[in-house]
């Protein structure tokens, strides 16, 4: 790609009446119709299903798989690891684990598939075979790996670690007036996309593979899927169909799946297979957010200034090292918080165990280290006796200071208002004095309230976007309207209005007139995977540019003058798009003076950041200890705000899995594995459990380097709710501190009630 | 699917329409509705009776198809979020498309026939969130939804309680 060309941060204030507005989603007519067609919707003349036969063991060889009596075996579809035709490994990052295991590594894993078309039989079947292991010694704990327990990766079992410093840490100590230390842990957390997972396949033995599927990143399932066939890439064409939500979920594992249900389909002749995952199977096998536990050391003056930071993060990675490594780097990048911080040390490793690999989920790491630092600063607070707001406000970084990164702030941020904002719409200062006076007095019922301050860096990490080089495209249809051409996936986020409004503000016509090519690889542009808050600033970048580029083009070549209408503009482009394809791209160029040092970890970790504050107003029954959300206030500044009620439900809905995530969401394993994966035994929010949540957004002067200055906000509302939670149960609870989520009734009463023995 | 003895035909009223199919006596609605009939509006997310997702109207009231056998919706007259749309959108479908009620759109079928429900009936709860809390959804945090069933119930001149 073109090095040379730097992109401009957008400046202006003025961006056209289409962006801001509250666009209907365009797709929106057909789920509220029930004709939108998500991957089980799909109807195909004929079809085997197929099912994966399974791991029962957590570590060893697989000996025998015994097929057994009463089934008549002759009808299925049966694939073993022999039969794969190219590469039995995954390709993402590195070459991961295998699509069928001949040694295993955790409980689940696959090592054969089978099919028929008759969905009984199958299941019947599934349930005659027996597969035998020779079981080794496994692993299931952070610390036993990292005791170098059973040694499976490497030669300590990490499979990847960072370290970022900056200053000189032991001065921070010596100067310190305040050190604390806390070790703080987070739990796995499904997902719980309401569409389970799902692909139907075919692969044409004569070398053509086409996927459908409820998938995020379909150029990452294309390229998993060329070597395990051996085919070129052009040759795999995948196809995303509606997709029932993802949150990271649907990002890695489709292409696991896409390659099983395309190895029964090559085996089978080129026969359709679908493959739709029930609830059961989903929550057993599919990747989670990864278990954390950090241990952080922090040293203050007594005023509350912040001098310095020692983290070491550590994530259970699980068997396989799938996206592991990234989902640590953004963990790592984010755990120093919005603070000046002039010494730190932060050292984050994964580890691997013999666990169901863990995967992308919504923030990918950060809420974990922002989870530990947040909390860990409402204890600083409360031990140099200041208001938490009180001790952030002190050491809030502004303009021109830097991060432990070295990336200096360079948009003019004003985090005090943010946080001020929020304070005031939740009545913070008044309810935090009213709660403490009302606690002493009530017994039964403890309230509080507290906050958190955090950061979402928007897209790839450090020089990963110009690794990618996305592309986008728009092109004139017949009809004279304009077509959106990404691989950027519409999974209930908002791409589709969002890429709409875009196009109508750059090229001035009605959003009616723009369409969104559903992701296919045999037609759009590769813009990367639909992950890490890019879409907007990343992507949408890319479709302005695009837009602006096409838009020259019909000018000049279509003889229309600036100040046309809109029917002019569409008259012009039926005839343009008449005499041939007329299509602009647009690809990915860094903004100026960004620079990523892979090694030291220094640089520009994001071109762009999304800043926010959350207050959660809580209450602990203290018969049950059961403590719930009363209210939520989130108050975000992403820029430009391109759909306001699109933007305000991503934030809603990211609060609600986030609250989930600090009270009720508990991922129970054994040996690795989720024994709880029914619905029924993973609790989360519904309407009965959910607050009144309040989220507005407020702007920095813009100046980023989105399109008319819009940043990312999908995965931030994932960040702040967890800590904001579980310090506003520490202030309902007197300062007790629990550090570890979620805050399940038990871990409540254990705290509660070992104090009251320790008082007895 | 199944052996064609173990078939029983059975007669149902679809979103107006009377269809006969012949199933497994143990066959889910859901399975009649999306596999016999083709009308895959209505979805599964659980398959377990938890989620929601599956919600249609049965003889008037909200079931889970999911859970309903063929057995017992002979002679039954079902509504599924494909029934709800006239000559136009219902109210309670363009508040959803206006107020953001729909996201990934997954829960939304059976979110949109409790909610239909509920504005039709709002004394068999004490509130919205009691009205909807069988019916799950990951995206929204629920909140757009319930203003969605506000504006539905402005339009349609009816009040409901605040949540
Ligand atoms: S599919 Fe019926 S309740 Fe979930
Ligand atoms: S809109 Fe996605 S689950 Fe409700």
């Amino acid at each position: 790609m073109n090095t040379k060309e730097t992109l401009e941060p957008v400046e202006s204030e003025e961006a056209p009446p289409i962006i801001g507005e509250n666009l209907p989603r365009p797709e929106g007519i057909r789920k509220v119709c029930g004709t939108a067609l998500y991957a089980d919707d799909l109807k195909f003349d004929s079809c085997l299903f197929g099912r994966t036969v399974r791991s029962p063991a957590p570590r060893g060889r697989v000996r025998h798989i015994a097929f057994g009596e009463g089934i008549p075996w002759d009808e299925f579809v049966i694939v073993l690891p022999d039969d794969i035709p190219g590469e039995n490994a995954v390709t993402l990052i590195e070459k991961s684990q295998p699509f069928l295991a001949t040694s295993v590594r955790h409980i689940g894993e696959p090592v054969a598939l089978i099919a028929h078309h008759d969905r009984a039989l199958l299941n019947k079947a599934l349930k005659a075979i027996t597969v035998e292991i020779d079981e080794e010694p496994a692993i299931f704990s952070i610390e036993e790996a990292l005791e170098g327990k059973e040694i499976q990766y490497g030669r300590d079992n990490i499979f990847k670690e960072y370290r970022i410093t900056r200053g000189k840490l032991e001065e921070a100590f010596s100067e310190a007036d305040h050190v604390l230390e806390g070790v703080y842990e987070t739990g796995a957390q499904e997902q719980l996309y309401i569409e389970p997972q799902g692909v139907i396949a075919r692969a044409d033995p004569k070398g053509e593979v086409t996927i459908w599927g409820s998938i995020q990143c379909p150029f990452y399932v294309q390229k998993a899927l060329a070597p395990l066939f051996a085919l070129s890439p052009e040759k795999v064409r995948v196809i995303q169909t509606e997709t029932g939500g993802g949150f990271g979920g649907k990002e890695e594992y489709p292409n696991l799946l896409s390659g099983h249900a395309a190895l029964l389909s090559y085996r089978a002749g080129g026969a359709v297979v679908r493959m739709i995952y029930d609830r059961r199977e989903d929550l057993f096998v599919t990747p989670k957010r990864h278990p954390s536990r950090t241990r952080i050391k922090s040293a203050f003056r007594k005023d509350g200034t912040f001098l310095g930071l020692e983290v070491d993060f550590v994530l259970d990675g699980g068997a396989y090292p799938t996206l592991s490594s990234t989902v640590l780097s953004r963990g790592i990048l984010h755990s120093f918080g919005p603070y000046r911080i002039p010494h730190a040390d932060l050292r984050a490793r994964v580890v691997f165990t013999n666990s169901t690999p863990y995967g992308a989920f919504r923030g990918f790491g950060a809420p974990q280290s922002i989870f530990a630092l947040e909390l860990h600063l409402d204890r600083v607070a409360h031990e140099l006796g200041l208001d938490p707001a009180e001790l952030r406000r002190r050491n809030f970084v502004k303009k021109g200071d830097t991060f432990p990164t070295g990336q200096v702030i360079k948009e003019e941020i004003d985090l005090a208002l943010l946080m001020d904002t929020a304070l005031k719409k939740a009545d913070y200062a008044r309810k935090r004095k009213a709660y403490e006076e009302e606690n002493r007095k009530n017994p039964r019922v403890k309230r509080g309230i507290s906050l958190s301050v955090f950061f979402h860096g928007s897209g790839f990490t450090g020089s990963g976007e110009v690794m990618l080089g996305s592309k986008a495209a728009v092109r004139l249809l017949k009809d004279g309207s304009v077509e959106v051409l990404s691989a950027n996936v519409e999974f209930g986020q908002g791409t589709n209005a969002m890429f709409t409004q875009i196009t109508a503000a750059i090229l001035g016509i009605p959003p009616e007139w723009v369409r969104i090519h559903q992701p296919d690889t045999a037609v759009v542009p590769n813009s990367g995977p639909t992950v890490a808050s890019r879409t907007t600033m990343i992507v949408g970048r890319l479709v302005e540019r695009a837009a602006r580029r096409l838009r020259e083009r019909v000018l000049e070549e279509g003889g229309l003058s600036q100040g046309y209408t809109g029917e002019e503009f569409r008259e012009t482009a039926k005839r343009l798009a008449a005499r041939e394809e007329f299509r602009e791209e647009a690809q990915y160029v860094p903004p100026p003076d960004v620079h990523w040092d892979e090694q030291r970890y220094q640089g520009e970790a994001y071109s762009g950041y999304s800043w926010s504050c959350d207050v959660a107003d809580v209450e602990v029954d203290m018969t049950t200890f059961q403590a719930e959300v009363k209210h939520f206030v989130s108050v975000v500044e992403c820029g430009t705000v391109v759909n306001p009620i699109i933007a305000a439900g991503q934030i809603e809905g990211g609060i609600a899995q986030s609250i989930g995530y600090a009270l009720y969401e508990d991922v129970h394993t054994e040996r690795g594995v989720m024994v709880n994966n029914q619905y029924t035994n993973y609790i989360i929010p519904t309407t009965a459990d959910i607050p009144s949540i309040e989220v507005s957004f407020i702007r920095f002067p813009l100046c980023n380097y989105g399109p008319f200055a819009a940043k990312g906000i999908g995965e931030l509302p994932a960040d702040g709710p967890a800590p904001a939670v579980a310090a506003a149960v520490a202030h309902a609870l007197g300062y007790r501190y629990i550090n570890k989520i979620p805050l399940l009734p038990e871990r409540i009463a254990a705290v509660v009630l070992e104090e009251e023995e320790t008082a007895a | 699917m199944t052996e064609p003895l173990d078939r029983m035909t059975l007669t149902l009223t679809v979103n107006g329409r009377t269809i006969k199919v012949a199933v497994h006596p143990m066959a889910r609605l859901l399975d009649i509705l999306r596999e016999e009939i083709g009308l895959t509006g209505t979805k599964e997310g659980c398959g377990e009776g938890e989620c929601g997702a599956c919600t249609v109207l049965m003889n008037g009231v909200p079931v889970l198809a999911c859970l309903t056998p063929a057995c017992q919706v002979d002679g039954a007259e079902v509504v599924t979020v494909e029934g709800l749309a006239k000559e136009t959108l219902h109210p309670i479908q363009q508040a959803f498309l206006e107020e953001g009620g729909a996201q990934c759109g997954i829960c939304t079928p059976g979110m949109l026939i409790s909610a239909f429900y509920y504005l039709e009936h709002p004394e068999c709860a004490e509130n919205l969130r009691e009205a909807l809390a069988g019916n799950q959804c990951r995206c929204t945090g629920y909140t757009k939804i319930f203003s969605s069933v506000r504006k539905a119930a402005e339009r349609l001149g009816k009040t409901i309680p605040e949540v």
